[in-house]
Order: C-alpha cells, then structure tokens, then sequence
C-alpha cells in the first residue's frame, strides 16, 4: 500500500509540503523520512486516512528540521502556532492541500535551465528518483543529483516563486509548462535506451499533468486540449506496441483491437474540438494524425493521404528534416514507395545518422525490390538505434530480407 | 527581494551622444517603478575604466575594462521586488533590454 500511495501522491503531498514550509529539500527530507516511518509503523497499526497522515507526520519533520537548523526560525514559529489548530482536521484527506498546479510552473520556471526544468518536475511532481531520472536522460546520477540541488538552490537563492503567473504572463509560461509535459510523455514513450521500449509510468505521468493543468481556470492555451489528445492517441497504443515477449510490433502489425477505445475516443472529442479553433498549432496536427491513425480499424484502412497533408502542413509551420521524413513515409503509403524514395534521400545530409532515417530507406528499398541496398541500410539502422528492443526488431528486419 | 539589474549592451551605440528617446524611456521607466527603484546609475565608457589588482601586496593599476566583452556593463538599478517573477517584469521594461540585455542578480544576504 506505501509503494501504491508512493507513486500516486507523492507529487500532491510533497507539492503541499513545499507550499507550506517554503523550503524543497526540507519538504523532500520530511516526506522521505514520513515514508519511511510509515514502513515501520503501518506494520503494527495502519491509520485511517494514510495520506493525511504522512501529511501530518512530514509536516511535523519539516518543522523539526527547521527549528533545528534555525535558519528560518520565524517561518517555524508561525508553522507551529498553528499546527495545533490543524492537527484535528489532518484525519480526513481534505486537510492535504493540492499545490501540484503551483508548483508545476515554479519547476518549469524559465530562469531555470531546460534541463532542470524537467527533471525537478519528474522529482518533486511525479517522485521519480534521482537515479531514475539520471537513467532516463542518460546521465550518470551524480550529475543529475547535482543539477538537481542546483536547480532547488536557485529556487531559493534567486527567490523564484511558488504561484501560477499573472494573467498577462500565463500562456507564455504555460507554454513552457506544455513542453516540459510533452518532454516527460516522449521520454515514456520512446526510452532512450535499455530494454524497455515504452515507460509506461513516465506517459501516465505527463498524462496527468496535463489534465491538472487543464484545471487552471483560464488557461487561454488552446493548444493544452491538443497536447492531451496527442498524448492519449499516442498512449491508447500502448499494449498494442510490443508483443508477449516485449518485442516492437510496428504500426501496421499492430493488433488494433488492443488500442485503449476509451482514451480514443476521449482524444479524438479533444482533437476536434482544438482544430475547431484555427489556426491549428503544431500539437493539433500531431494530434490529428494521430486520431486518423486511430480511426482506421485495419491499417489499409488508414487514410494515408490525409495524413501526408498533415505532415505537410505541420512542415509548413515547423520546417524540420523529422517531420519531412514522415511526411515521405506518408506518401509512399498513399503513392506507392517510387514517389518517397526522391523525398527520403532529399534528407540524407540532415538525417544520416538518424537510425529511422536509413530504417525508411530501407523499407523503401525493399518494396521496390532493391534487396541488397535494403539489407545495408537496415544494417546501417541496426548500428546506429540505442534502444534494445528497436535494434531486435531491425535484425528480425535483415533476417527476414535475407532469407526471402 | 533585493536585486540588482545589470544592462549590458554595445556601448559603440552611445559613441555619438544619447538619443533623445530613449533617455525620456529611461525617465518613464523610473517615474513608473520609483517605489521599487532603490538606486541607479549610469557608467561612462569602458575606454575611461580603470582596472586595479594587489598580487603580493603589490597594486598593479591598468588601463581598460576586465575583461574584453562584445556587450559592456553600462548601468544597473538596485531595486526591491517581491520575487524573481517582478524583476524580470521590471528587466524587461528598462529600455536597455531592447538593445543589449539585462542581467538579474539577487542580492547576497549575510545573517
């Protein structure tokens, strides 16, 4: 049970510690301490409303903690006068207050670097660990450790805010927010190496971060529908994307009726009703393409056409070599792999050594009967991919070329 | 929070004298922040700096600035703002900003 309320709260807990003591690594400290205490103490007689009482112990820490480092004794003083007159209400789960939405936008402040941005937000709003984050961006944990204290000492030092910005100030900055949740989503759902190939926790956690920013009463960010439905779309693909045995199954081998038809169709509403309001911005049209994938129930199906001129106007919008090469994977599905390999080999200089790049190619290649040069270039792909379960799929890929 | 607001930017600019309108932008700036605004000023030119070390107990005096920059420290305010988040709203309001950039430091506190 500690493990499951870990997971779920930690973010609210800790977001609300933060917000009452004023200080990071107090609140971390005292919540970890909490947790731990409740290992030993849960045992012989769990509480009724376990979160108000880690609340309420971790509350009572950070106060220790900082009587004893005295540093803020006034802040103490004014914790404690009125600890007694919250301690009653501590029984029921309302007495934890949910700061998450203010803090998400002192995490993703931008007088914080990008980086640290996202990291202290999967720390402190998502409780992952420092060695689970460092693993994730491929840093060694010491270094992630590090920018971590950095980030939270600035926080201080620099006197960054816990409050969600001022009107004029709130689509700017919630862009800001926006990019960091689809930063954490892409993470999850394409790890950058190791052998899992999707972080499922890492997707649910972007997930709910979006829909908490959706709380926001007058989030004027438009795009924010868009982003969720993108991501839902993208996620509702999940049990469908490896096999049994963990392998990659590609979208076109898919097993469709495994798509999760609830968060398909919650997307789809959401997608709609963001190209409603034109002009559609880059996650709408990510996210449209997504929901025409969605809505095509065998992959012949699919309405390649109007994917490719979605690509083409996110191109138009976001010139990048990433998209162009989509858009030619688009175009070979609806004009045959004749009409994309010019568009595919147009990119050579930008994407040689993107393993998705030659992985096209070689598809190409291949559908057009040009064994040899496929079989090469899925090798060329096979060296340059860092992900386990990718590279599997890629020498299935040549074994499968070489045999026919 | 105290702050300090340094703007750095091409001193080259200022070769020929100050634009008019942009000194008026200065005035507004701090007729509209004075009860924020704690002190200010402007600085000469780093042709006029002068640089001074102790090495060894010796004084070694030389001409120039510290360091050879392409933007120069030109003017600061000292002001009081509530958080980072004002700061930043007043650093984007100094007319320098437009120009060159303006550089927030919190304040050191000693207890």
């Amino acid at each position: 049970m500690i493990d499951e309320i870990y997971k779920a709260d930690w973010g609210r807990l800790l977001s609300g510690l933060i917000r009452a003591v004023g200080d990071f690594d107090v609140a971390e400290e005292a919540l970890q301490d909490a947790f731990a205490a409740a290992v030993t103490e849960w045992a012989a007689n769990a509480p009724r409303n376990p979160r108000a009482w880690l609340y309420g112990t971790a509350r009572h820490k950070a106060i220790d903690k900082l009587r004893r480092r005295a540093r803020l004794s006034a802040m103490a003083a004014a914790l404690s006068a009125d600890e007694e007159a919250a301690a009653p209400a501590l029984a029921d789960d309302s007495a934890v207050p949910d700061e998450r939405l203010r803090l998400i936008f002192t995490c993703c402040h931008p007088a914080l670097a990008p980086e640290a941005q996202v990291a202290l937000t999967l720390r402190t709003l998502c409780g992952l660990t420092t060695e689970e984050i460092a693993r994730a961006f491929l840093v060694p944990p010491a270094t992630m450790a590090q920018r971590l204290v950095r980030a939270k000492s600035k926080i201080r030092a620099a006197g960054i805010p816990y409050q969600v910005p001022s009107f004029e100030e709130l689509p700017a900055r919630a862009s800001m927010v926006m990019a960091v949740v689809y930063l954490v989503f892409n993470e999850g759902y394409s790890a950058a190496q190791g052998d899992a190939l999707i972080r499922h926790d890492l997707c649910a956690e972007a997930i709910r971060l979006a829909r908490l920013l959706r709380a926001l009463p007058p989030v004027p960010v438009r795009e924010l529908d868009a982003l969720l439905a993108l991501m839902l779309l993208h996620d509702a693909r999940r049990d469908a994307r490896t096999d049994a045995e963990g392998e990659m199954v590609p979208l076109a081998e898919q097993d469709r009726t495994r798509w999760n038809r609830t968060q398909i169709e919650e997307g789809i509403a959401l997608v709609k009703d963001a190209l409603r309001h034109a002009p559609a911005g880059p996650y709408a049209l990510e996210a449209a393409i997504a929901a025409v994938h969605a809505e095509a129930s065998r992959a012949q199906d699919t309405d390649w056409r109007q994917i490719a001129l979605l690509y083409e106007r996110l191109h138009s919008l976001h010139p990048s070599p990433v998209v162009a090469l989509n858009r030619a994977v688009a175009v070979a599905m609806a004009d045959g792999p004749a009409a994309a390999l010019p568009l595919v080999d147009a990119l050579a200089d930008e994407l040689g050594s993107y393993h998705l790049w030659h992985a096209t190619r070689a598809d190409l290649l291949h559908r057009l009967g040009r064994r040899e040069e496929a079989i090469a270039a899925w090798k060329r792909a096979h060296e340059l991919a860092t992900n386990d379960a990718e590279r599997r799929f890629l020498t299935r890929r040549i074994q499968g070329t070489s045999l026919t | 929070m105290q702050y300090l607001l340094l703007i750095y930017e091409n001193e080259k600019r200022f070769e020929h004298g100050y634009d008019p309108k942009e000194m008026a932008d200065y005035q507004a700036f701090g007729k509209e922040f004075a009860s924020k605004i704690q002190g200010g000023k402007a600085l000469k030119p780093t042709s006029d700096a002068t640089t001074v070390k102790v090495r060894d107990g010796k004084r070694l005096t030389t001409d120039g600035p510290f360091a050879e920059t392409k933007e120069q420290l030109g003017g600061f305010y000292l002001v009081d703002a509530k958080d980072i988040d004002e700061a930043i709203h007043m650093a984007s309001k100094i007319p320098g900003a437009r120009f060159g950039s303006v550089e927030v430091r919190p304040i050191m506190t000693f207890s």
